[in-house]
């Protein structure tokens, strides 16, 4: 075996037990650390690929932006496991059913037989002038502006989405003003007021 | 003995020497940080003094010079204390995960013009990768010690440490749209010249934003209500003790040193001379980059010994209402000033 | 690194709806009038707008822009058309309700302006990607406004369902595209198209791949067995929302069923026809049997949407330009029957009354004669009796079914549909021989009277005269 097909399989196992764990893990803040994982040996893998702004945008993005707020979540929620698990073994028999069949579906019609090295060709490899983030500027803003601009607006949206939904003005709120308490003179706040010197009698006895 | 190591040398593999050479170099670079971070806690304790009208540490060796030492073998000795019902593994793996990122960011800082690990493409993408994955270790240190004070400060550093990331990342883009690339050397090669070349002159408010705002990542004052002694007692890492809590205060300081090292490779040119020409003084060498990033380490310590500590909801403020809009207004700026050729940055 | 500009002229109204949702989304900031009147007008502006540059800028031959992942043609025009016209209907009949209820925020207006974005998206997308995105910008446009009033439970419930089962949707039609995208590597709809007619590429990976595109479609149209969001969705939307989800969105559902099936997989005919034909059939049947139970009429109006989805994929599954034509046409009919049916409900509705009981329309001929006719109109239209539109519509859909040998299944969606009747006409039956049991008077605006009316009698007008829509979308096709 050659070092990066062990560097390969190295990290897709990592990889697929660590998205076994996301959804296995008891306690909800294993399930997004073990996510983390998932998306840091992706990165890796794609790394392999050459795509190294991709994987470190994931990294980035994911692991240093989403998943940190994530985090954040559910540790402030308190969630009642046990509700939550109600009606599992219920469920499981139908659920396990499905997802096998879904599996056996997969295996034969995603298997080697159709996307095996010999139907589809094996990805270019580059020199080490080649610049993936480069290639990648290069169609962003020529042939994919126009998907690139809606997925801004769609971003837009769940901006305006969310504050809507969560902003709400309460008339007891007493939040400070920053803008008002830094906008604040010396002159507000302090008056000099010239007054003659006075002197203490001394206490005669 | 040399002919001896040169030949077992030559005869392993490639592969190995490759390895073997990289993991010289990790060496060569780690352990003169760890050598800073020691020093620059005596540095911290000594300039404080001063600005505070004392002296400092100064029983400890000559002048207090192996107080630092002294500090490390006590924490080394010390017990580590597991709180009752923490969450074991992420108490212990918390202050590893703190300090992992803020050692790895190092891999991709040019030191000279050869001296580099990882000369790669998108290292200024991968250096805010790095950096924004040691809150991690805050966050998991307040929730994995079951105590409320913790938690109060990860929660806080959580929420400070990705609203300031935004401000510093369009900080960096502004950068890289001065330099034309993501490569810290190609970054430092852009700024050749004198020191007017430099890009703190036609980024200023983004250096500054940039500056504050690695101030606020590492959690120092006056941004440091994750700590807050006086409000949460010392925050995320308040039930920490020995090795762990050493671990804590390696990561903090060697961010203060990236973060430094950073501001001077980007704004301030790195390894390259404030005037070229003069002979020794006006030569690139690895002294430069040391003294300007000693410059913005000083100022790390300045504003400790200065500055009261933020409130929570001016931190907010500040990076969401001021320093984001800046950067937003200044990236367009920077665009105008590259698109028309401004001399002597951009022609 | 020379690359080609693209011609911006075809996207020009896309441009125009994201400026001025831009430009509604800053003004609305600075309103202090609580009756929203800049905003609502600005965005109505808008719609009108989109409407005159779609109109002046149509060719009869299709444009393609950005790299061909952008269509302009008669199809897409004519959709787009209708799409601003309903929800320019939307935005006029929501503001009464939205005001009396104190949830008139620009953000409504906002928000609809951006999934109106959406929709000319989806009906012009000549790329996977594109579909998808467009998708995308309008589930979460109708997630957010689904939720929007937020001191109501049902209403979260509502949006809860449509957001978690909107997503697994988008996850099924985006799995779909993946595996397209696998085995022709492009995702181009006429590159796919034509590595699909070639034979490149493996055949039971393009099949996996089309159920799973068919899946996301039929969830989206809701059609039976992927309709259990429609009636909770409708059912706990405010109403208002319930007639912008109830209409608008179909007619881009239309419009992406076709990109995705007729320009990307025609070559699949045969195998998306069996699955269509499952989904129409279930559709018809469930649709017209269920929405007889229902008490509610916006849940039994959510039944009837059903079986008309059902009597829509009936057109596309036959596969021949009449077909798709014949659909296109029972689609802009059910919106402006939909429109008119929802718009009934906010009629009657008043400030802390919702008239969402069968109930409600007791009667009504006693309290409006005229708004009574009006629903009599549309009730008539959606039963498919003539001579209102809602009979050609049918009638043109099963006509396409004969045509392409499919008696049986034409036979099927008689009977049902005639089933269906019962429900349609009992509300006519309630508002013409039962006493009311709701007395107060019809507050309404003058506005909203005359563009009801307008709405009542444009179904039977239309029925009347069905020859220019007709031809419309017979020219889409040909």
């Amino acid at each position: 075996m050659e070092p990066v097909q062990f560097v390969f399989y190295a990290f897709a196992t990592v990889l697929v037990l660590a998205s076994l764990a996301v959804i296995t893990a008891r306690n909800p803040v294993y399930s997004v650390l073990f996510l983390v994982l998932a998306f840091f040996t992706s990165a890796a893998i794609w790394l392999l690929l050459e795509a190294e702004f991709l994987a470190i945008t994931l990294v980035l993005v994911y692991v240093g932006a989403v998943m940190v707020l994530f985090l954040f979540v559910v540790m402030m929620l308190d969630i009642n496991l046990d509700q939550l698990r109600e009606g599992f073994a219920k469920y499981l028999p139908v659920g396990a059913l499905v997802g096998f069949i879904i599996l056996v579906q997969m295996v034969i019609v995603l298997g080697p037989e159709q996307f095996g090295l010999d139907r589809v060709a094996d990805p270019v490899k580059h020199g080490p002038d080649y610049s993936n983030t480069k290639e990648l500027g290069n169609v962003l803003y020529t042939d994919y502006v126009f998907p690139f601009e809606l997925a801004s607006v769609i971003l837009l949206v769940a901006i305006v989405a969310a504050i809507a939904l969560t902003l709400r003005r309460r008339p007891e709120n007493k939040a400070m003003n920053a803008a008002d308490q830094i906008k604040v003179k010396r002159a507000e706040r302090i008056k000099l007021i010239a007054m003659a010197p006075e002197k203490d009698e001394p206490a005669e006895g | 003995m040399l002919e001896w190591l040169q030949s077992t040398w030559m005869s392993l593999p490639m592969s190995v020497q490759d390895t073997v050479i990289i993991v010289a170099k990790i060496v060569a670079i780690v352990v003169p940080i760890m050598l800073s971070v020691a020093y620059l806690t005596l540095a911290e304790r000594k300039v404080i003094g001063y600005i505070q009208v004392r002296i400092g540490p100064n029983r400890v060796g000559p002048r207090g010079l192996l107080q630092p030492i002294a500090d490390g073998l006590k924490l080394l000795m010390k017990e580590i204390i597991v709180p009752h019902n923490a969450n074991r593994y992420l108490f212990i793996i918390a202050p590893i995960l703190a300090l992992a990122p803020a050692l790895a960011a190092w891999a991709v800082i040019p030191f000279n013009d050869e001296w580099v690990l990882a000369d790669i493409d998108a290292g200024l993408l991968y250096l805010l990768a790095m950096t924004s994955m040691a809150v991690y270790g805050v966050i998991l240190a307040g929730w994995a010690s079951n105590s409320k004070y913790a938690f109060l400060g990860a929660i806080r550093s959580a929420a400070q440490v990705v609203s300031y990331e935004i401000a510093m990342g369009f900080a960096l883009v502004g950068v890289l749209m001065a330099a034309g690339s993501l490569n810290l050397q190609d970054i430092v090669l852009a700024q050749q010249g004198s020191f007017l070349h430099w890009f703190w002159i036609p980024l200023f408010p983004l250096f500054l934003v940039y500056f504050i705002s690695g101030v606020a990542e590492t959690n120092r004052a006056p941004f440091d209500v994750a700590e807050g002694e006086s409000e949460i007692v010392a925050g995320f890492h308040v039930e920490y003790s020995g090795m762990t809590f050493a671990l804590f205060f390696l990561a903090e300081y060697a961010n203060m040193i990236l973060i430094s090292v950073l501001s001077a490779v980007m704004f301030l040119g790195g390894w390259l001379p404030p005037i070229e020409g003069i002979p020794i003084i006006g030569e690139p060498s690895i002294f430069w980059l040391l003294a300007k990033t000693s410059f913005f380490l000083f100022l790390f310590l300045w504003f400790r010994a200065t500055f009261p500590r933020y409130r929570y909801d001016q931190i907010m403020r500040l990076g969401w209402k001021i320093f984001i809009p800046i950067t937003i207004v200044w990236i367009v700026v920077t665009g105008v000033l590259v698109l028309a050729n401004v001399s002597p940055w951009f022609d | 690194m020379a690359f080609e500009r693209p011609d911006l002229i075809p996207v020009l109204p896309e441009i125009f709806v994201v400026t001025m949702a831009c430009v509604v989304l800053l003004v609305d900031v600075y309103q202090r009038q609580s009756n929203r009147m800049l905003t609502y007008l600005l965005s109505q502006a808008t719609l009108v707008g989109g409407l005159i540059l779609t109109l002046s800028l149509h060719t009869s031959a299709p444009e393609y822009t950005f790299g061909d992942t952008f269509v302009k043609d008669t199809m897409s025009d004519v959709l787009k058309g209708f799409i601003y016209l309903s929800a320019f209907v939307v935005f006029l009949y929501s503001r009464r309700y939205l005001q009396e209820r104190g949830q008139l925020t620009g953000e409504f207006f906002v928000l609809g302006l951006f999934a109106v974005l959406g929709m000319m998206v989806m009906v012009s997308a000549h790329s996977l990607l594109l579909v998808y995105l467009g998708l995308e910008l309008l589930s979460l446009c109708l997630y957010a406004m689904v939720a929007l009033n937020r001191d109501s439970k049902t209403s979260a419930e509502a949006a809860m369902k449509y957001f978690v089962l909107g997503a697994l949707a988008s996850g099924m039609l985006l799995y779909g595209m993946s595996l397209f995208y696998g085995v022709t590597g492009s995702l181009d709809s006429r590159a796919i198209s034509t590595a699909v007619t070639m034979g490149v590429g493996n055949e039971i990976v393009l099949k996996l791949g089309l159920v799973f595109i068919v899946i996301g479609l039929a969830f989206k149209l809701g059609s039976v067995p992927f309709h259990m969001w429609v009636p909770d969705v409708y059912h706990g939307s405010p109403t208002n929302i319930t007639l912008f989800i109830g209409t608008v969105p179909k007619i881009a559902a239309f419009g992406m069923t076709i990109r995705l099936l007729v320009d990307t997989a025609a070559a699949m005919h045969v195998d998306w026809q069996q699955m269509l034909i499952i989904l129409a059939m279930l559709s018809i049947a469930v649709g017209n049997v269920v929405a007889i139970a229902q008490t509610n009429i916006k849940r039994m109006l959510a039944y009837s949407t059903i079986s008309h989805m059902g009597f829509l994929l009936l057109g596309v599954l036959s596969g021949s330009a009449d077909g798709y034509s014949s659909a296109m046409f029972y689609t802009l009919v059910y919106a402006i029957m939909g429109l008119g049916g929802f718009g009934m409900i906010l009629l009657l509705s008043r400030a802390g009354f919702e008239a969402e009981n069968l109930e409600d329309f007791k009667g009504l001929n006693e309290r409006s004669p005229w708004m009574a006719f009006m629903m009599l109109l549309l009730m008539f239209s959606m039963a498919g009796v003539p001579p209102t539109v809602g009979f050609f519509a049918k009638l043109s859909v099963l006509q396409a079914a004969v045509r392409a040998d499919l008696i049986w299944l034409a036979v099927f969606a008689v009977v049902f549909s005639v089933v269906g009747a019962f429900y349609y006409l009992r509300v006519v039956k309630l508002m013409y021989f039962d006493k009311p049991v709701d007395v107060q008077p019809i507050v309404c605006g003058m506005d909203m009277r005359v563009a009801l009316s307008i709405n009542g009698t444009a179904v039977l007008l239309l029925g009347m005269f069905p020859g220019t829509l007709m031809a419309l979308c017979h020219t889409a096709f040909n």
